[in-house]
């Protein structure tokens, strides 16, 4: 039974991860507000706003921005449930590492005590509260620009943006071949699966699992070995070159304008 | 065995050569040539033979026996290790593929399709894919986008232009791997396996296609274990033995009626089946159902 839980566990797993890429992939073509922007406005803009969550200073303003944020995602199409599931599956670890022990940690005014001794200060809760609201504008606009760009145009504006074309080429590889080594991971899993009856033991599970990561390491380098040999055949001599076909329309301009207003008014806010 | 083979058909290589013997123009000149993976293990040996212009060539032999291998040696992605290959008159070698303009023409002139279009298809979509090839050899950016849009129209994968390679079907992986060849506009086109995972519709629809792409300018050199399609596009058949040698090089027609030839080559089998009593034995060729 045990050995059962973990085969369909792990082939659980795969079949999510490729269900989400294909989810990814819709909703970053779907017509909403982020999807119709130029990749290079959003990038710089987004990233303009997660340097600004770096900067502000006060907690409403972080507030406001999440909710700007959520604002983009009922504009932008994408399912609610979808999106705060993705954002929320860091915020309970980065909670338990970071931001409880700021709780009690923190020296300051007395908030909660306990028999006459100061369990959690003001300034601990304050500390705690911004840390986790600034992992959350963070996440949500990050989530924002990748929900919202096909990976193809993100890595033509970072491209644009001077970022090497080996990186870039790197990229965009890395993320067509996980993809596929997801495929044939999970194409092992269940052919395992198909010629067992009952389960394993923990241990016979692990010896397994080794295995199959030895083998699908085996076949990634024996992948990339024959797609280095089909580069050359298309006449790659060390340098990728990519067609840009980025254009800036009117809404661009709309959008990136009323980002450096929105950013002038919250250093405004925070540094006068 | 390699040698009995070789045996069998030496009268028709010889009729084969003797035909063309009045302006030749020859693509690929090939001698003694030899090919051994790491670990001294061969792969081809003593291979020798010339391709030239206008010929449609299938690639025969058994699992292993060093079809991908040859393709790869053509396409001037591995190098032998005995012998010698010209392609269009240079030698070549690792130097003179590795950068220069030989190796910018010779990239332009020769395409090679692989096997496993998960291989070929590298780039975050479908319109990246044909234009990668046009983008590497330096063509102007207008030329690019109308060689990228004509390959995807021939091979009517244009709606398929802004998709992923990972959300295609293997018919439709395949279609595209071909076309971000044909965005070269190459001479030379190697085809490793073309239609292995294609259902016989797809399948018509590629020889149709190759029949109309070839011209007495353009090469196609494929490799199959597909005997119907050798019948249908191929002009000249190279068969390559269990000892990683060329064991026959004819026409078509001629050696696919030699049944004896074929099955000592491994290239069909024998069937045995029982009728109450009697065992009874014949050939067996595989038919997908496809006619013209």
């Amino acid at each position: 039974m045990k050995g059962k839980s973990f085969l369909a566990g792990n082939i659980s797993s795969f079949t999510q991860a490729l269900e989400s890429m294909v989810v990814t992939e819709d909703l970053c073509r779907a017509p909403g507000l982020l999807q119709g922007l130029d990749p290079r406005v959003k990038v710089i803009t987004l990233v303009l706003f997660i340097i600004l969550v770096g900067l502000a200073q006060s907690l409403p303003i972080l507030i406001l921005i999440f909710i700007f944020a959520f604002v983009c995602v009922i504009l932008s199409k994408i399912p609610h449930v979808h999106f705060l599931k993705r954002l929320f599956i860091f915020i309970p670890l980065f909670t338990a590492v970071i931001a409880i022990p700021a709780l009690f940690i923190t020296p300051g005014v007395p908030l909660l005590s306990l028999a006459g001794r100061t369990i959690i200060t003001e300034q601990g809760a304050r500390t705690a509260g911004f840390l986790i609201m600034r992992v959350v504008d963070s996440l949500s606009l990050g989530l924002l620009l990748v929900l919202t760009t096909p990976w193809t145009k993100l890595l033509a504006a970072l491209r644009w943006l001077r970022l090497p074309s080996l990186i870039v080429a790197v990229l965009g590889m890395t993320y067509r071949y996980i993809f596929l080594l997801l495929h044939t991971t999970n194409a092992m899993f269940l052919a395992r699966r198909s010629r067992i009856i009952g389960g394993f033991r923990g241990g016979e599970n692990r010896r397994w699992l080794g295995r199959a990561l030895v083998t699908a390491m085996m076949k990634s380098q024996y992948l990339s070995e024959e797609v280095y040999l089909a580069m050359l055949s298309r006449g790659y001599q060390g340098e990728v070159y990519i067609l840009s076909d980025l254009t800036m329309r009117r809404r661009d301009y709309l959008w990136a304008a009323f980002s450096v207003v929105a950013a002038l008014l919250i250093l405004g806010c925070t540094y006068l | 065995m390699g040698g009995f083979l070789r045996g069998c058909r030496i009268i028709n290589i010889r009729v084969h050569l003797s035909m063309s013997s009045t302006e030749i123009v020859n693509t690929f000149e090939i001698k003694n040539l030899g090919y051994k993976y790491p670990g001294n293990i061969p792969a081809l040996s003593q291979v020798n033979l010339n391709i030239r212009e206008g010929e449609l060539v299938a690639l025969v032999g058994a699992n292993g026996s060093g079809k991908s291998t040859l393709l790869k040696l053509l396409d001037g992605l591995i190098f032998p290790s005995s012998g010698e290959l010209r392609a269009f008159g240079t030698v070549l070698s690792e130097k003179v593929v590795d950068s220069g303009a030989f190796a910018r023409e010779f990239r332009r002139k020769v395409g090679l399709v692989f096997q496993d279009p998960d291989v070929q298809l590298f780039s975050p979509t479908v319109w990246d894919e044909v234009t990668f090839g046009p983008l590497q050899l330096g063509i102007p950016k207008e030329e690019i986008i109308s060689r990228g849009l004509e390959a995807l129209k021939l091979l009517n994968v244009t709606h398929l232009k802004e998709r992923p390679p990972y959300l295609l079907s293997g018919g439709e992986k395949k279609k595209v791997s071909l076309a971000s060849v044909l965005s070269l506009r190459p001479q030379v086109l190697l085809l490793d396996e073309p239609t292995t995972g294609l259902d016989p519709r797809s399948q018509g629809n590629l020889i149709d296609f190759l029949l109309e792409w070839s011209d007495e300018h353009k090469v196609l050199i494929f490799s199959t274990q597909d005997l119907d399609i050798v019948e249908e596009l191929a002009t000249r058949v190279l068969v390559i033995g269990s000892d990683h040698d060329i064991i026959a090089d004819d026409k078509p027609e001629e050696l696919l009626s030699d049944r004896d030839f074929l099955l000592k080559a491994n290239l069909i089998h024998e069937h045995s089946h029982r009728h109450k009593e009697l065992v009874h034995r014949h050939e067996h060729v595989h038919d997908h159902g496809h006619h013209h």
